[in-house]
């Protein structure tokens, strides 16, 4: 029994060599709900952003005089359809606020600074989380004193210390950058250094796994300095874990600037953030549920959309699951 | 095992000083004045004396140990006394609060009840349901009921409690009107209607608190049913002949547990900050809602006092959680 030689072509691969990306957008795109959450995600994000352009009413705008009765507490365009006598104003689809100012672009100026606070937040605490894993996996001599540091800020009450450190802080940042930008990076500033943590640990552990693989030893005979090192062999082998956790990142920072607005201790009362919009909309939430609402939905809707994406993501880039 | 928890409970010590540190120096910074409620008609010299008592304008170097001495030493004395009927606090100085110029520690053991009864059932609903979901989803991986739950438990973990909270308001109070929007803590359970009235007023903060853990814990839950549903030992037991019951339920769920009930550990500490907004929307006047009024009151001692047990609760609850895993599983030694 003799084999036949195998032709050029049988050796050949069927298909050009694939990317490792390509891989992991083909296992994204099969996650149902990861799509769906994706292109919500989009949608919001372009709302929010093109929106305030497009939209005719100015959300800063406060009606006087003659104006300001009439369009003061008008209803959302669909109460019509159950409450008849209903005071809606078609120029106003979702209807105004006690001071006549107009809602869906209060809610479009206000997803602006929850998500702008979410994204900047987001990469303060995931370049914090990075560098500190780094630093701890890779450098020997910084790692006890790095954990013990990580170990104590996830055994510190955040909620109430950010509390605190809001009231702190926030005249004299609104003393240097205005009231709105002083806030803004207060929050920022604050969710990001209480969430790095777990970022850190993560990152830290695959460092030092990846420091006793084959290719490191190879790349230090070389002579390769540590900088490059981190940069050229190390960063881009933890580039998923890092890209997870900054998706997840973003709806934690959502939730706690909400959370910090509604508990009062957020944005200045005439500068509008979904949780601000929602804290004002309480006291009379008997008569206008859709201020409630609204806003609510709009946080939710967001981070149950970037949850679904981390989720999605973290399967595409496990390599164990891709395929199956 | 034992030297373990020593050695841990020893190294929690430095930890907690140095966290109560952090706090009361940030504290430190914090602008205001405990006389600004005072009237003006107060000559400053009588002002000046009443800082003075209040301990106000010390260094952080004399202040700080004497807060630690008072949170520490008299304290226990005083509960002590309370609990035995001796007399060892006489004349102490306890840690005043300056809202209200009462000792901070009565206030929060009139305020603990409440936050207790709330948080505690919610925490016991939650894992109850929680459990069987988490056991059942990863049993019937992707069929009708996995990925409806997978939905439901991620709106739940997506959903902030004060949405969730204000949504159940809307719906239940206003629009259905079945069970009261605010929490009356004066409420006192005699009998069976009202007994009821309290089951009532119960629902929605527990219903939201509820949510919220428990899409957290049957996320893990299934997760870690999952993992060990394709172990080899499961095989063997099916193998064996052995039921599928005896299967999932004892050989498969035991393994699984451990790592929740360690999870379930470490979540008792967060519940107290999270139940901080559900307080707060339902008008609970617990623990979390007197964090609130004394941040917004300027009330340092309370604050201080506050968030240094919550702190002491993370770090206990994180030192039982690894002490549980390791007597649960004794795959895991610390040496």
């Amino acid at each position: 029994m003799t084999e036949t030689p195998l032709s050029m072509e049988e050796i050949a691969p069927a298909a050009p060599p694939r990317s490792q990306w390509a891989d992991v957008w083909d296992q994204f795109k099969s996650h149902r709900g990861a799509m769906v959450g994706a292109y919500i995600f989009v949608f919001i994000v372009l709302m929010v952003v093109v929106g305030p352009w497009v939209y005719w009413n100015d959300p800063k705008i406060v009606p006087t005089g003659r104006d300001f009765l009439t369009l003061r507490d008008t209803r959302p365009i669909y109460t019509v359809l159950w409450e008849p006598g209903a005071k809606v104003n078609w120029l106003y689809p979702l209807g105004t606020d006690n001071l006549g100012r107009d809602m869906l672009g209060r809610l479009l100026t206000g997803g602006r600074v929850s998500l702008a606070v979410g994204m900047a937040a987001m990469i303060l605490s995931v370049v914090l989380g990075t560098v500190i894993g780094v630093l701890a996996g890779y450098f020997k001599a910084l790692d006890g004193i790095l954990m013990r540091l990580t170990d104590l800020f996830l055994a510190l009450p955040l909620l109430p210390l950010l509390l605190v450190a809001v009231l702190l802080f926030r005249d004299r940042l609104s003393g240097a950058f205005g009231p709105e930008g002083g806030t803004f990076i207060l929050i920022v500033t604050l969710v990001g250094v209480t969430s790095w943590m777990q970022t850190a640990r993560i990152v830290r552990g695959d460092v030092l796994a990846l420091k006793e693989r084959e290719f490191v030893l190879a790349a230090r005979s070389i002579g390769t300095r540590p900088l490059t090192m981190i940069t050229r062999h190390l960063l881009p082998n933890v580039m998923s874990p890092i890209m997870v956790s900054a998706t997840l990142g973003i709806a934690t920072a959502i939730i706690t600037e909400s959370a910090l607005s509604f508990l009062g201790f957020g944005f200045p009362p005439d500068f509008p953030t979904w949780g601000k919009l929602l804290f004002d909309a309480v006291d009379r939430m008997e008569l206008y549920p859709e201020r409630v609402l609204w806003p609510g939905m709009m946080i939710s809707l967001t981070v149950l959309s970037v949850n679904y994406v981390g989720d999605g993501l973290r399967d595409a880039l496990d390599p164990r699951i891709r395929g199956r | 095992m034992l030297t373990y928890t020593i050695r841990r409970l020893i190294l929690s010590v430095p930890t907690l000083l140095f966290i109560s540190l952090v706090i009361y120096l940030l504290l430190e910074l914090a602008p205001g004045d405990p006389m600004a409620q005072v009237p003006l008609t107060v000559p400053p010299d009588v002002k000046e004396k009443m800082r003075e008592a209040l301990g106000v304008g010390q260094p952080w170097y004399i202040a700080f140990p004497k807060w630690l001495y008072q949170f520490f030493v008299v304290e226990p004395m005083y509960f002590a006394d309370a609990i035995f009927g001796t007399n060892w606090s006489e004349g102490q100085q306890r840690v005043i609060s300056w809202q209200t110029r009462s000792p901070v520690m009565d206030i929060v053991i009139q305020r603990i009840p409440q936050t207790l009864w709330v948080v505690g059932v919610a925490y016991i609903v939650a894992i109850l349901i929680a459990l069987p979901i988490g056991i059942y989803s990863a049993y019937r991986q992707y069929s009708w009921f996995d990925n409806a739950g997978t939905f439901v438990t991620m709106v739940g973990f997506s959903v902030p409690p004060f949405f969730s909270g204000v949504l159940v308001i809307v719906v239940f109070s206003v629009w259905l009107g079945w069970f009261p929007s605010i929490y009356d803590t004066t409420h006192k359970v005699i009998d069976w209607a009202s007994f009821k009235v309290q089951l009532q007023q119960m629902i929605m903060p527990v219903m939201v608190l509820a949510l919220q853990i428990t899409s957290q814990l049957s996320r893990f839950m299934r997760a870690s049913m999952l993992d060990n549903l394709n172990q080899d030992y499961v095989r063997t037991a099916r193998a064996k002949g052995l039921s599928e019951k005896t299967v999932v339920l004892i050989h498969v769920l035991r393994n699984s547990l451990i790592p929740v009930v360690t999870v379930i550990a470490l979540g008792i500490p967060a519940i107290f900050g999270g139940a901080i907004i559900t307080e707060q929307v339902f008008k609970v006047n617990g623990i979390g809602q007197l964090l609130i009024t004394a941040i917004q009151a300027n009330d340092l001692p309370m604050v201080q006092t506050l968030t240094f047990i919550f702190a002491v609760l993370i770090v206990l609850f994180n030192l039982i959680a690894d002490i549980l895993y390791g007597i649960l599983d004794p795959r895991i030694r610390y040496d």
